[in-house]
Formats: C-alpha cells, structure tokens, sequence
C-alpha cells in the first residue's frame, strides 16, 4: 500500500542560501572581470544610456571531462550519409541540438547592463576624494539619484529593504487567511516566516534633474610625438572612466580637454583623442593652461575641480623646473590633481621618469596623485588608486 | 487525492501480477518550485548546502521559465521505502503515468546487481541527512566556517568521479596488496628449470605510495593527503554520495527503458477512459521520442527493451534488468535492426564542424553500438590514475588513460588546482594532446605549465 502525503514547504525556500552565495559568486566573477570589460574598445566613449550586453562566464563546476575529438552519437531521420555535415561548432555554442547532452557546454549568462550599472558596479566602494571643501557639498555630493517606485529586479545595493519587508507581510497575511479558510487551525506559535525571492523590491532609480552641484574634469594630455596611439588609448580609456566616475558624483560635470606639446591648447573632445603632433614637450605649458581656464571659467570657490594628466613623462629637462612649480600651484587649486603615466609594457617597469622623480620628491600635498599605466587592464586599478587617496590622505 | 489512491491500488495490482519486486512506495504531492528544490538536491529532503545547488535551481528555473525544458514528471529516489514525488499542477493522467513509471523504477533499485550491491537503500536518506547535518556542523564551527568549507567542496565535487567505479569489487588492504606483490615477485625470480640463468628483477619498492596505480584519487588524497580530519571528511563525504550515484550513472539508458517499459504496459492494461487514453499515447509518445542529433535514453532503453521481450519472452527481461549495466546491455542487445530502426548514427568534430562518421547500415552499426556502449555512463567520463608520489618533495604523478579521447584542457587545469588544493603539494598529470604525449604541471601556487614528453 502505497503512502500518500502532501508536501508543504510553509513559504519555506531551501535553495536560498545557496542560491545567494551562487549569485554572489556570479557578482563576484563580474567584479574581477570589469576591468577588463570596461576596457574594451566597444564600451569607451559610449554614452551612459546604452545597454551592453557582456557574456559573464558562469561559475564553471570543472571536472575531468573528455574534449571535442570525441565521437558522438544520435538519432537522426534515417537520411544522414557518411561525411555529411551536420553543424558546426558556432550553432552549437548558441543552444546544443536538441537534447545533446549540453550539460558540460558553455555555462555563458549574457546580461544586459548598461554601462552606468557597470560602473556603478565598479565604483561601488569607492568615493571621489576631497569633496568637502567645497561650499555647496551638502547638496552637491548626497544625492544625484531619484528614486521612482519599486521593480522587482534590481542590483543588491538598491534593495528596497522596506518595501520588500511589506511585500512579505502581506504574503505572510495571505497564507493566513488561507489556513483559516481551509479551515486549519490559526498557527498560534510564532513559526519562521523567511522571505522568498519574490518578496524583494528595489528602487527604481532615475537621474535627479537638479543642478545645483558643479564639477569640472580638466583632462591634461600630452600630445607629442612620442606619444603613440595605444598610449593614446590608454590615456582615453582612463579619462572615459574619470568622467563617468564624477558624473556618478555630481549632477553637472564639465569636461575641458587641454592638449599640449611645447605649447598648449584647449581642444575639443574628437580633437583630444584623435589628433596627433609632433614635436616635443613642455609639460608646464598644459599645467599653465589648465591654471588659466580655471581661473577663466572655473572659480574654484563653486566649482570642484578635478585636474588629470596623461603622459609618457618624457619631458624637456630644462622644462622640469617650472613643471614642479605649476604643478604644486594646480593641487592647491583643484579638489585632487592626478598625474598618470604612460608606459609601453616592455619598457622597463622600474624605471621611472626624471619628471615622475621630481613629483615625487617636490610635490608633496596629500590632493595630488601619481599612477602608471601600461596595459589597459592596468587603467582600473590605476584609477582605483587614485581615488583611493582620499584614505591616505586622512591618515 | 483520494482518486489518485484509487488508480494506484488498480497500479499496484497490475504490478504485483507482472511481477516486479518493489520496495514500498511513498508519495509526495508537491508544488512547481519545491520540485525544482528538490531536483537541485538530487531528490534528497535533506542535503548538506553548496553554491552549485544554487546554481542548479537557476538553471532550472530558467529553462523552465523560457520554455526550453519542462519540468520532470517524475522524480524517484532509490531508498526504501522508495519515494517518489509527483507534482501537483500535473494533469491528472501525468499523475497516474508517473506513478506508473515510478514502480518500474522502484523495482529497477531494488534488484538491479549495481543497485543492490552498490547502495543501501534502507538508509539511503538518514545518509544524506548524516552528511548534511556533519558539513553544517563544520560551517558553524567558529574554527572552520563556511569559506574553508566551500573551498574543500569546490575541490572535492571537481574530482567526485576520480574514484572507485567499479561495482562490488573488493578492494585490497595495502598489506594484502604488498604480499600480492611479494609473491609476484617470487614467483618470477624462481627459476623454472636449472638450465635457465638466474633472473635479475629488481626488488619490489614496497615503501611506494601507492604500491599500485590506482584510480581511486578521492580516497587517496583521503588517506594520504595533509589534510586535516574534518576535511578529510568532507572528501569521505562526496565519495559517499558519487558512491550512491554511479549505479544511476550507469544504468541511465536501461532505468529509463525499464520504467518506460512498465509504465506503457501498466496504462495499457488499465482501462483508461478514452480520453485519459489518448492524452497517456501522446504523453507516452513524447517521452520516449527521439532526439534529432542526440540519444534520449527512455527511447533507447524502451525498445531494447521491447526487443528482447519479443526475442527472448518476458522472462529474459527480468534477468537483464537484474544482472546488466548500460554498457554490457547496449553491447548484448542492440541489434543492426534497432540501430537502423532508430537512425542511429555517429559523427565527429572536424575542423569546426560535424561530420557524420558512420550510418546504421550493415558495415556501420557495430561502429555505432561500440562507439554508445564506450561512451556511455562512467565511459564518458575519463579515467585518471595515481601512479606515484615523489618521496622528496610529495609530488603527486597522475596518469589519463588515453583510449583515443582527449582531455578537454582547460577543464583539466583548472581540476589540477583543485587537486593542488587537497594534495598540497605538486600535482603532474601525463596525457596526451593532439596525439602527443604531454604533461601537464600544476605547482603549489597553481600555476600550469605544459610541456611535450618523450
């Protein structure tokens, strides 16, 4: 005789947790990669809207497992001859044939994101340094978001910890009533209601219209001749991510791109990453020329001002000097002042450049920063460096 | 409920006529998201937890969500009493095939030789209760945690099937193991007549871990790794769930057939009303369909199954489902004819693409039977062996059993630094790549290197 029972969970989800770790690995294993992602050409330069879609490589479980020279079976419809073809690789990666054992396939999650989320996602922990000198920074730097209603999808930091308890509560009432309806003793003890996935809400979050903050990014780069196309690169994928990060911050960000050889220019922003010169280097020239539009445009009594420099560090010696001077003049104008150098990958990595000396050893003010770059995946951590400051800098 | 009382008694009549030997049967009536729970852990009411159940319910629910897969009529799990669970949502035709089914099942655990020897199902659930209740206890054990946990796991499910998969077959101690080897020994070295010369054999290392290859690599890192107890228990504890698993493993193709086979038999001699009729062929038609380009096993099996009834009459069935596993099964019974009832055929990856190798004709469907009956349960998975341990610096040498079929690589690194993680010392493994002999190094930091070998 056989024994029938009915099986109730009473709301309770046993795959939770685990569930949760898995996700945290997933966020994790985008965390890692984000570098790298955010380096590819496709995603700089951008707008902040746009959905992107990145394959994030799902928490692989490996085991020894036999390769594609494997010999396959199949049933087929009775028409297949020897030597016929019968797919290739790429359709396979997409969804296996019907049935085909695609368990050891790619466990490949495409998620739509849109570049905003990933640098938030980037950001997360990170915070724009010495922001509070400035008059307006309670307004300027507390909210740049609204919040408009509730999804239920979302990323974990905008949980909507509220509501998501209300959605439960209410579930928790509904099964109440249910038991009471079928007749079942109301649950007098108090037993451990949890929350299902279901319960959860987050913000929906739009862009706060208000422009009461303003910010100004001076990007600085040296345009001369030794100053090749992947240094090039590298310098816009580190400015792409600046401007992104302090748009995140504050509601109206400025950008002016200043680009120097021995003479420097304000340029716009096609003219910054494409143009090309010649010539040789007078750093002071761009520092110079960032110290007047600043002092043209940009009170530094309203606006934060955030100054980067991008460059090989090969400059004139006799330049040196009064390079330090402006230097020092930009740190104490600018909110931070950050200089990045670029290197190719097999120059040496220890040798640094007589100008990178001189900052380091003239230039001591807590707002100033100095970071290498050589590869792309370099271009993050280097950031994070940067912005790092603001701990150091409390120290 | 009720009614669904009334048709399993009418099942169970029919089974007890038939002649099946089941344990006794429970029930479970659950909802869409408890059966995805309980499909991720494997069937079990209680499991010990691990990211990668998590991930299983996502995929599921997934699949399910977009279309892709339904959800599994039936889930059994082999315990006694055998306990299978049906869905409520179900129609209720699905309810009475699945119940159908699952006796099939029940008496496929109860007397198939892999099951019977290999799994003891009276205590099938207090086991993975056991086991979940000893992994919690180490999580909340202030001293471990759940981070040192998951990084034993993670190492332990990469290798679970590194082990021991032959059924029923004693293992040696390792002093019986030495004085085989002894023995061996003496018997070469004695001379057969006095006009041989005296054989020079060198004297069996008998301090050689281990003393002969072995495949078991869970239970080796178990006995002879550094671990510390409580992770040595972990990996005890994998190899005791791969153990409860490797019959299923094994006898996928023939389990599937049987329970088809009972069910389609069972539902016939019901009596359906005509319209449960015809929803139970069209049921029944869409589980044991083929798959274009793939084996659906429930297909494979039913027909074999239908065959050797109609060759060898119905007691033959009940022995091959007692004495058979999927490999000896596909080698006995698929016949030419089936292999080219059912268009089976063969094909290979070449440059990218898939080619058809060989079709189930009259040169062909041998081909094809050995090429199934290879590659089928634990054959689809690689053989790896622990050949020695380097006494100066503890270094493990694995050897792959190459039988033609190539390591996929990168998988193969990345279950090296798990195997790094248990051993703690270098891990090697020889195989070969592109018809090259290679060996591949995962140092303590996990770094891999692969060099070429002569």
């Amino acid at each position: 005789m056989a024994i029938f029972r009915e099986f109730d969970s009473k709301g309770r989800d046993r795959a939770a947790e685990d569930r949760r770790r898995h996700k945290e690995l997933v966020e994790d294993s985008i965390k890692k990669n984000i570098g790298d992602l955010i380096a590819e050409e496709s995603i700089i330069g951008q707008s902040k809207d746009k959905k992107i879609k990145i394959p994030i490589k799902g928490i692989k479980e490996y085991k020894f497992i036999y390769g594609k020279n494997k010999t396959g079976t199949g049933s087929g419809d009775g028409s297949e001859k020897r030597g016929d073809k019968i797919g290739s690789e790429e359709i396979e990666k997409g969804k296996g044939p019907d049935g085909a054992g695609n368990e050891e396939g790619e466990d490949i999650y495409e998620t739509e994101i849109t570049i905003e989320e990933l640098i938030s996602y980037l950001f997360e922990d990170l915070n724009l340094p010495f922001m509070e000198r400035k008059k307006f920074n309670e307004i300027e730097t507390e909210k740049n978001f609204k919040r408009l209603g509730y999804q239920r999808k979302g990323i974990r930091p905008r949980l909507a910890k509220k509501k998501s308890v209300i959605e439960k509560i209410k579930r928790e009432k509904a099964h109440e009533r249910g038991e009471v309806e079928k007749g079942e003793d109301y649950r007098t003890e108090k037993e451990r209601f949890p929350f299902k996935e279901d319960d959860l809400r987050y913000f929906r979050v739009r862009e706060d219209v208000r422009r009461e903050s303003n910010a100004v990014v001076i990007c600085i780069m040296d345009t001369s001749g030794s100053m090749d196309m992947t240094k090039k690169y590298l310098a816009r994928s580190f400015y792409f991510l600046l401007y992104q990060f302090v748009r995140l911050k504050y509601v109206h960000v400025e950008v002016v791109f200043v680009a120097h050889s021995t003479v420097a220019k304000e340029v716009n922003e096609m003219e910054f990453f494409h143009k090309g010169e010649s010539g040789g280097t007078y750093i002071s020239s761009g520092y110079q020329k960032a110290l007047d539009i600043i002092e043209k445009s940009y009170n530094p009594a309203v606006w934060n001002v955030y100054a980067f420099h991008c460059s090989d560090g090969d400059n004139w010696s006799e330049d040196n000097q009064k390079t330090v001077e402006l230097a020092k003049k930009l740190c104490e104008t600018c909110n931070l002042f950050g200089y990045g150098e670029i290197k190719h990958r097999y120059s040496s990595y220890l040798r640094k450049s007589t100008i990178r000396k001189e900052f380091d050893l003239k230039v001591k003010y807590k707002n100033f920063s100095v970071v290498s770059i050589s590869r792309k995946e370099d271009v993050v951590p280097a950031l994070k460096e940067l912005l790092d400051k603001e701990d150091e800098g409390k120290e | 409920m009720k009614d669904l009382k009334k048709w399993n008694d009418k099942i169970e009549e029919i089974v007890k006529e038939e002649g099946l030997d089941c344990y006794p049967q429970d029930f479970e009536l659950c909802c869409y998201e408890d059966m995805i729970c309980y499909e991720s852990y494997i069937g079990m009411p209680s499991h010990y937890p691990h990211w990668s159940y998590g991930k299983a319910y996502e995929k599921k629910k997934m699949l399910y969500k977009y279309n892709l897969e339904g959800l599994p009529y039936e889930m059994v799990i082999n315990s006694n009493p055998c306990i299978g669970y049906l869905m409520r949502d179900n129609t209720f035709l699905l309810q009475i095939l699945t119940m159908a089914h699952v006796y099939g099942h029940n008496d496929f655990f109860k007397n198939n030789r892999l099951f019977a020897e290999g799994t003891n199902a009276d205590y099938t659930v207090e086991m993975f209760k056991n086991h979940a209740d000893r992994i919690r206890a180490y999580i909340q054990d202030p001293s471990i945690g759940y981070d040192r946990v998951e990084r034993i796991l993670d190492a332990a499910h990469a290798l679970s099937f590194q082990t021991s998969r032959v059924i029923g077959n004693k293992k040696l101690s390792h002093e019986q193991q030495k004085k085989r080897i002894l023995e061996k020994y003496y018997a070469e070295i004695k001379p057969t007549s006095c006009l041989d010369e005296k054989k020079d054999r060198l004297f069996p290392d008998l301090n050689k871990i281990p003393l002969e290859p072995t495949d078991d690599i869970m239970e080796f890192v178990a006995t002879y790794g550094k671990l510390e107890e409580w992770e040595k228990d972990i990996v005890r504890i994998v190899i005791e769930e791969t153990k409860y698993f490797i019959p299923q493993i094994e006898t996928k193709v023939m389990n599937e057939g049987w329970a088809s086979y009972w069910h389609y038999k069972i539902l016939n001699k019901l009596e359906l009303p005509q319209d449960m009729h015809i929803e139970f062929l069209s049921r029944h038609n869409q589980v044991i369909r083929p798959f274009l380009g793939g084996l659906n096993p429930y297909y494979m099996g039913f027909k074999i199954f239908e065959d050797i009834e109609k060759r060898y009459g119905i007691d033959k069935i009940f022995e091959v489902r007692k004495l058979e596993r999927d490999e000896s099964f596909i080698r006995k019974y698929l016949t030419e004819e089936l292999c080219n009832e059912m268009n089976l055929f063969t094909y290979k990856n070449m440059r990218k693409d898939y080619v058809v190798e060989e079709v189930a004709d009259h040169q062909g469907w041998k081909e094809i039977r050995n090429t199934i009956a290879n590659n089928i349960g634990m054959g689809s998975l690689p053989v790896i062996e622990v050949l020695e341990v380097s006494p100066q610096n503890q270094t493990i040498l694995l050897s792959h059993e190459y039988d033609g079929r190539e390591l996929e690589v990168n998988y193969a690194y990345e279950t090296l630094k798990h195997l790094a993680t248990l051993w703690g010392a270098n891990v090697k493994l020889k195989t070969v790549v592109g018809n090259v002999d290679k060996m591949i190094v995962c140092d303590e930091d996990k770094k891999i290197s692969i060099n070429t070998t002569k």
